[in-house]
């Protein structure tokens, strides 16, 4: 017998005479907020994990004047990035399948997100149009990302049925809520692991692409 | 090295390792300091949702939904799995599980394996299997790192590092990564980890990574974490291997709605923890280019088979009932001697280990307080499940020699005579060990049990005897 077929047989002893029971889903799936209200959200929990999070009405001009106080002059960004989000004054890397290592000499990624959740300050990557793929918003140590006041969502359950498709698609997905941190050390969150150190979020009004 | 007592060498009885653990001061005033810090968190965050009970209420029921449903969301992941180009192995026990890392491990060409934290790679003592096939596992995790770069077992299941603080881990850091001018400032100790193990990812050929979840329907496998350790091994390594407890499958990708609430509040008392990973399969110029998804039993279809014990499996990892429980808090979580410590490890280890292997007095290392129960987001009746476990526990010891003297205590107090004689008898043989009206040592069986109690003594005459005395008179 192969170890699934054990495994499987194992189950079926088990679980001989057991029913499955109908999930009780009382939780709130629906936010009640308007879009101002889940915008002022988002801002102060992302902001309350230690992102940055900028209003824009141009996106160029933001994210140049972020770059240049950063220090970050050369950046990373998906091929397909909107040109209208492209920052002038720095070097824009296109991310044609760089080895980590190039992509470790970068000083920061430039990407737009799939949607955000307010209530949980989070924002979801699933590699569409302008977001690159997952190493590129990983490995630079700083992370700028665009985000359209009308993808930002209020609860997690409406988080993840924006994400639904992709996930059936088979499209890997990320969340990032804040920049990367760790509570290993006495339970205190403390911000600045592996992943981006910083992360700004800019949010405009117009869909980039 | 990190080999686990509890499933190699000889089971340890948690009383004697708890005595030891209780008289290290500086463990307990860290574990408490975490303790406190985490509880308030996670107290402040659930009670953000209005609606927290109705989530537990969910998690606890698409669980148990899930569980009930193994035999076809197992099937359906692993097609789905596999459609999107990974290959799905399935692993009976421990062994089996560390034959097929290995074996990828070495086909992929690796010598040195990054590894995520990871309960169950922990659990069926993967760095062992592997450092004795010749291949070097690195821990990324924070506290795992610390962990191995001290050669100790973790002792949490979420921050395995819990018992050091921080000038621990900064002579620690000084002398393991020669970085003698490090402070113990948190944020040095993080930036020294990134700094040490930055070349390990960019030339991460293999990497290893335990699963919070995968959803059936999807093939979706979901990793959730904090430092981004998780995300490097994740995307960056060719060959990704993940060992997962066939447990963790749930149905439907909404069922991620819940968790994903459920989990962070309760174990980090984050709203949501910095990075989650969610992957299917391989995709093509995203990540890495093979994925192995490890299906493991190792016990799991036991508790299954025990309708009573099954909700066990339920369980999410989030360590909210050790951070609540009162003896943990006295211990630490090495006193436990098993990979999963606290309320949780004392009804998953004997689930999971059978009726070998597994000292049989953890179930007892609780006062049954109901803390545990109290915090537990899918609503795992621990207590109730302490006390099925240590009616296991008694029934398979009644052959000994307790079960003897409770049979014959039973036949004594059942006829008067024989329980006057024995009082009578009592009272000779106690003589050389009472001092001021108490019996104040033991012998035999009783002598561990009383070295730190006494008993009234039997006294020179009944209430029965002076009735009769007086009546005489
Ligand atoms: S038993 Fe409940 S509280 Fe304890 S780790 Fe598991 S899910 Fe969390």
């Amino acid at each position: 017998m192969t170890a699934r077929e054990e495994i499987l047989r194992r189950i079926n002893v088990a679980l001989a005479g057991a029913t499955a029971q109908p999930v009780p889903r009382a939780y709130r799936v629906a936010g009640e907020l308007d879009r101002d209200g889940r915008v002022a959200l988002f801002r102060r929990r992302v902001e309350d994990y230690g992102g940055v999070v900028l209003e824009s009405a141009a996106p160029g001009e933001t994210i140049a004047a972020v770059l240049a106080e950063r220090g970050a002059r050369r950046i990373g960004v998906s091929p397909d990035l909107d040109e209208a989000l492209l920052p002038v004054g720095v070097e824009v890397v296109a991310d044609d399948r760089l080895t980590p290592r190039q992509l470790d000499a970068l000083d920061g990624a430039l990407t737009t997100c799939a949607a955000a959740c307010a209530e949980t300050g989070t924002i979801a990557l699933d590699g569409g149009p302008g977001q690159g793929r997952r190493a590129l918003t990983l490995v630079p140590d700083l992370h700028v990302c665009v985000v359209r006041r009308d993808d930002v969502v209020e609860t997690v359950p409406e988080l993840l049925a924006r994400l639904e498709a992709s996930a059936r698609a088979g499209r890997p997905i990320v969340l990032v809520s804040g920049p990367s941190a760790t509570s290993d050390i006495e339970l205190t969150r403390v911000e600045g692991v592996h992943g981006p150190r910083r992360l700004v979020v800019v949010l405009v009004d117009r869909p980039p692409a | 090295m990190r080999e686990l007592a509890a499933r190699s060498a000889r089971p340890v009885a948690f009383p004697s390792a708890a005595e030891a653990a209780v008289t290290d001061e500086q463990t307990r005033t860290n574990v408490r300091l975490a303790q406190d810090t985490i509880r308030a968190r996670r107290v402040a965050v659930a009670a953000e949702l209005d609606d927290w009970e109705a989530l537990r209420d969910a998690g606890a029921a698409l669980r148990d939904r899930s569980l009930s449903r193994l035999r076809d969301l197992l099937p359906l992941l692993e097609d789905r799995v596999t459609r999107s180009g990974g290959v799905v192995h399935w692993a009976r026990d421990a062994e089996e599980a560390n034959e097929i890392v290995v074996r990828v491990a070495r086909a992929a060409g690796a010598r040195e394996v990054l590894k995520v934290k990871s309960l169950t790679t922990d659990e069926i003592g993967l760095n062992a299997a592997l450092e004795r096939a010749g291949l070097r596992p690195l821990e990324t995790d924070l506290a795992e790192l610390v962990c191995q770069l001290a050669d100790e077992r973790p002792s949490h299941l979420l921050v395995p590092a819990i018992h050091k603080n921080r000038t621990e881990i900064r002579d620690l850091f000084r002398e393991r990564l020669g970085l003698e001018e490090l402070t113990d400032e948190p944020r040095e100790l993080a930036e020294a980890a990134r700094a040490h193990l930055r070349a390990a990812f960019l030339r991460a050929k293999v990497a290893i990574s335990g699963a919070n979840a995968a959803v059936a329907e999807t093939g979706t496998v979901c990793v959730v974490e904090s430092e981004g350790n998780g995300r490097m091994c994740t995307t960056l390594a060719d060959t990704l291997i993940t060992v997962m407890g066939i447990e963790k499958v749930v149905a439907e990708w909404r069922d991620l709605e819940v968790l994903l609430q459920l989990l962070p509040r309760s174990a980090t008392g984050e709203r949501m923890n910095p990075y989650t990973s969610l992957w299917t399969g391989v995709r093509e110029g995203d990540g890495p280019r093979a994925f192995h998804l490890v299906l493991l039993d190792a016990g799991r279809t036991r508790a299954l088979a025990d309708p009573v014990a099954r909700p066990v499996l339920r369980c999410i990892r989030c360590s909210a009932c050790i951070n609540a429980c009162p003896v943990y808090r006295q211990t630490g979580g090495h006193a436990y001697h098993t990979v999963y410590a606290g309320p949780i490890g004392a009804i998953l280890e004997p689930q999971l280990a059978g009726p070998r292997g597994q000292p049989g007095s953890l179930p007892f290392a609780s006062s049954l307080c109901g803390a545990c129960a109290d915090v537990c987001p899918v609503r795992i009746d621990i207590p109730g499940l302490l006390v099925h476990e240590r009616g296991r526990v008694v029934r398979s010891e009644r052959q000994g020699l307790e079960g003897a003297s409770l049979r014959l205590l039973g036949r004594v107090f059942a006829s008067r005579e024989r329980y006057e004689r024995a009082q009578r008898l009592a009272r000779r043989l106690q003589r050389p060990a009472v001092r001021e009206g108490r019996v104040r040592w033991f012998v035999g069986p009783l002598a561990g049990w009383g070295s730190s109690r006494e008993l009234p003594a039997v006294p020179p005459q009944t209430f029965r005897e002076w009735w009769a005395d007086r009546d005489r008179a």
